[in-house]
């Protein structure tokens, strides 16, 4: 594969060297005409040019929605159809819009491309004109404004209700830290400046809620029910990006930020969907012909994830969390394994 | 004795005893407007490839994460040792890259170069308000350039927490090297840069209201410099700004202040800062950053307005219009900066309020695109390469522009904020189309500014590859937007998810190899034709505006004689007489403003 792209770079920088040659050349002033302003053979050949952009650009445009909208992820949470809706039909505005202007933009600069003899009209104003272009987007974006912002606040503002799991998202250079409310349903207090040794999302130790508190290195969370996020950073902006659940939040030193959504999609069965069965077999078509892995890598199993999307340091490309989504009993069976807070600086004391 | 020390209104501007500038007073420490023009354009064009050349090791990197390439030992030292990119300099690449491109290329070099060439010159002035003010504009601008440069030269690399450099990352050297000297380095140059902006910016607004020539009334003038005027008012009233931000994160990482940093555990240790907030700086940050897109955009806009009206043959379609559209979108600019910030943890009902400004720039911008394809209707268009230019401007103005409407959207945000989506849409709709603008500007007015013309063919070459590969690196990067992956990522090798999506990036680097490689020509035909063009003529392009009126041959004060007087606005292309038998001057398709309103013309505008 890289072989053959180098190939075909090197095969097109020779083109463009001929290229230059023959440019050479033609930029010879053989011809009577060197004035270097479009004459008439110019504006007829450059406006054909304009066509056979049209072409490319046409071509590119139906490449890109054929081959690549596959990409767009799945959604697995309540609001992402929601989301998903808004964000096709806004994706079929601008590319409606999208296709008439750019026809228009090119094929004027093929129709009208200068003729020795041709007459510009001179044509200066149109009020109606101009009021029929400036009222339709009013009234579209005015639409758009009004169905984003409902799905906003209803995204945004969560209420906390009796069956809502409260889970920390704890961001460090360079991984994540989930941190459970256990049995009492409270988050204990936390600061940095009770971090040390086990201690390392800085619970305060004197508060009895924190004791019940269960620190895990992988994000897992019941399916259906309502989850709400709080984010902390102990060192530098990050930003908790879940593309599957399309949520998103910036992690911040010094102040508590949060989002909430419901999974509505358990690993196991995003992982049998006939999209995701597909697209993993492709991967791992990928990976078994790719050299630089080891043998255990070869395999993939589509997982979630929880990737830092706001620029943190060195191996900001490396941040991710593991994230389960299973029944809620899978989910009981896991939390009750997990050792809390407590235990653990039992044990660290012993 | 210089022409800034005369009074400008002064039509007798040169008397006897003019003495012959030596060489520093004429090519270096000159005060005249037109070459402090060239200095900035071609400092600018030196960034620019400085700039482009470090996105083509990202792309090389981002195509290819897993190879070596001798290249990255040659051109990054002990960053890319055994030709393998560090990932610190990687992210620094990215750092330096946004903000060369951004400030030194689109709004120094853009900004810069043709505001100062063509105030003066079309608004009927012998030079700038104060030439020596805008002398020193340039020179604190290239003492910003060098600093900048230097910071690659420093032990722990340059600045690298992003263009837009957040603390606490950019602010603990602790967090990443490059925070160290180099991201002082990078506040010392923005710090000088602002300040050469402020001086260009108060000087351009100066001299447009001011020194405009008799009959030069505020609706006669040419769109170009309704622009620059605008931008350099948004200049004034948003830089500042960015310099506070900087002061205050120059305070908190040199000061102990605790203005943008609180409750912060770092390699073992818990540092004191206490009670500062990150989002402050945002807010700080692109109260900036916003308007600086338009500041980019907008002379761009004012050039290709100029540039399709002449080629068109036409005036440019709603004049008024076209100036209220511009102040529109440099009011709103300047309050939509909150759209950066949806998930920032800022109040989701602030982010519903900057929805709503956001959304409401599509309406201005949606007149402007609207306009320019009218004008271009039924026109006779002289496919000039500036002109070509300019077309594509429109175009990607408007490919890039609707993906805003995306973007804009709080709610469609949340999922594509910082992935390859946003990349995609500000390279299209701010990079691509003002480096269209600066191009079309640099086509179009090479005549007025080094007396000769550039090679047309190679134009057209340099025109073509350029939009196929913009298109081509642009429009596909939406896709891995969308499909969620991230910017500022070294490599994607961690994710065995985005594996699929490996081909497309090659794909993009290749249309951006191809790209890059196509400005080559436009090196050659540049530096080619300021030695060898042809030697143009006084009005190549048919032009009505007064730049066209001045000889080929630069002189102190522009014009020899008088400064002409203006009887007329800058479109009147194409207008017939009153019985509709011939244009207004038989056999000329355009009248220049400094010709009186003729008997048999009625007259526009006014």
């Amino acid at each position: 594969m890289t072989a053959l792209l180098i190939i075909l770079v090197a095969a097109l920088l020779g083109i463009t060297i001929w290229q230059i040659s023959k440019i050479f050349k033609l930029s010879q002033p053989i011809e009577s005409d060197d004035s270097q302003i479009a004459n008439n053979k110019d504006n007829q050949k450059q406006g054909k040019m304009f066509l056979v952009f049209t072409v490319f650009l046409y071509g590119l445009m139906i490449y890109s929605f054929w081959e690549l909208s596959k990409f767009y992820a799945p959604g697995a949470s309540a609001h992402s159809e929601d989301y998903d809706q808004l964000f096709f039909i806004s994706l079929g505005l601008i590319m409606f819009v999208q296709v008439i202007i750019q026809f228009l933009i090119h094929w004027f600069a093929y129709k009208y491309r200068g003729k020795e003899g041709q007459k510009a009209l001179f044509y200066a104003d149109n009020d109606k004109l101009e009021f029929i272009w400036t009222i339709i987007p009013v009234i579209t974006l005015a639409a758009l404004i009004i169905y984003g912002l409902f799905s906003w606040s209803e995204i945004m503002n969560v209420e906390e209700t009796e069956d809502t799991l409260v889970v920390e998202i704890y961001a460090y250079q360079f991984d994540w830290r989930a941190r459970y409310s256990g049995s009492d349903k409270t988050l204990g207090e936390a600061n940095v400046r009770f971090i040390e040794g086990v201690n390392q999302l800085g619970l305060n130790e004197s508060d009895p809620y924190a004791q019940d508190d269960i620190i895990t290195s992988e994000l897992h969370l019941p399916v259906d029910r309502p989850v709400l996020f709080k984010f902390r950073s102990q060192d530098v902006l990050h930003s908790a990006y879940f593309p599957f659940f399309r949520s998103q939040m910036n992690v911040v030193p010094g102040m508590t930020t949060q989002f909430g959504f419901t999974p509505t999609t358990t690993s196991k069965e995003i992982r049998n969907s006939e999209y995701m069965v597909e697209k993993v077999r492709n991967i791992n078509e990928i990976r078994k012909n790719n050299d630089n892995l080891g043998p255990d890598e070869k395999s993939y199993e589509f997982e979630y994830y929880l990737l830092c999307n706001k620029i943190c340091g060195v191996s900001h490309y490396n941040m991710q969390m593991k994230i389960v989504v299973e029944t809620e009993e899978e989910y009981q069976k896991w939390i009750n394994e997990q050792q809390t807070f407590g235990e653990l600086t039992a044990q660290s004391q012993n | 004795m210089s022409v800034a020390a005369q009074p400008l209104a002064n039509d007798h501007a040169h008397e006897e005893g003019h003495h012959e500038p030596t060489f520093i007073e004429k090519y270096i420490f000159s005060t005249d407007h037109k070459m402090i023009a060239k200095q900035y354009l071609i400092t600018g064009l030196i960034m620019g490839f400085i700039g482009i050349a470090m996105s083509m090791l990202m792309r090389l990197q981002l195509a290819w994460p897993n190879e070596t390439f001798w290249i990255y030992e040659v051109l990054l030292g002990k960053f890319g040792e055994d030709g393998v990119m560090d990932p610190s300099i990687y992210l620094a690449l990215s750092t330096i890259h946004g903000t060369i491109m951004i400030f030194y290329v689109l709004t120094a070099g853009l900004s810069g170069t043709f505001s100062n060439l063509l105030i003066p010159l079309q608004i009927g002035a012998r030079d700038m308000a104060s030439g020596f003010m805008n002398m020193l504009s340039y020179w604190l601008f290239a003492i910003s350039c060098v600093v900048i440069v230097s910071s690659f030269f420093v032990e722990a690399g340059p600045a690298s927490s992003g263009w837009t450099v957040y603390p606490p990352l950019s602010a603990l050297p602790q967090a990443i090297g490059g925070s160290g000297l180099g991201m002082t380095l990078w506040l010392v140059a923005i710090t000088i840069f602002v300040a050469s902006s402020l001086l260009g910016s108060l000087n351009y607004i100066v001299t447009v209201l001011n020194l405009r020539t008799q009959g030069m009334t505020m609706t006669r003038l040419p769109l170009t410099i309704w622009a620059f005027f605008v931008t350099a008012i948004i200049g004034v009233v948003s830089f500042p700004v960015l310099l506070a931000a900087g002061l205050l994160l120059l305070m908190d990482r040199s000061f102990g202040t605790s203005f943008f940093l609180s409750d912060i555990y770092i390699q073992g240790e818990v540092l004191s800062y206490q009670g500062g907030s990150p989002v402050l700086y945002e807010h700080l940050f692109w109260f900036l950053g916003h308007p600086e897109v338009y500041i980019v955009l907008l002379p761009a806009l004012g050039i290709t307005s100029e540039i399709i009206a002449t080629n068109s043959r036409k005036p440019i379609f709603g004049y008024r219009a076209m100036i209220a559209s511009i102040l529109a979108i440099a009011f709103l600019s300047t309050v939509v900066w909150g759209h950066h910030m949806f998930v920032s943890g800022m109040n989701p009902f602030l982010g519903s309020v900057f929805t709503f400004t956001t959304l409401l720039i599509a309406i201005p911008s949606g007149v402007k695109a609207f306009n320019y394809i009218t004008t271009l209707w039924k026109g006779n268009l002289q496919l000039n390469p500036g002109m070509l230019f300019s077309i594509g401007l429109v175009s990607t103005f408007v490919t890039g522009g609707l993906t805003g409407i995306i973007l804009g959207d709080s709610t469609l945000d949340i999922n594509v904020h910082d992935t390859y989506f946003v990349i995609a849409h500000f390279h299209l709709v701010m990079g691509i189309s003002a480096l269209y603008g600066l191009f079309a500007g640099i086509y179009h007015w090479f005549p007025k500014m080094f007396g000769r013309m550039m090679n047309k063919n190679l134009g057209y070459v340099h025109f073509w590859i350029t939009a196929i590969g913009a298109y081509g690196i642009f429009f596909p990067m939406h896709f891995i937007g969308m499909a969620g992956l991230p910017r500022r990522y070294y490599k994607f090798t961690e994710f065995p998810y985005f594996d699929d999506l490996a081909d497309t990036n090659i794909l993009i680097s290749v249309f951006a190899f191809i790209t890059a490689g196509a400005q080559l020509f436009f090196v050659y035909n540049f530096i080619h034709s300021i030695f060898y063009g042809k030697k143009a003529e006084r009005n190549p392009w048919r032009s009505t505006t007064l730049e066209w009126t001045t000889p080929v041959e630069h002189i102190h004060g522009n014009w020899p004689g008088e400064i002409p007087k203006v009887y007329r606005w800058s479109y009147d292309y194409s207008k017939m007489n009153k019985e509709d038998t011939d244009y207004i001057i038989p056999g000329q398709d355009y009248v220049p403003q400094n010709v009186p309103i003729q008997e048999n013309e009625e007259e526009m505008n006014e």
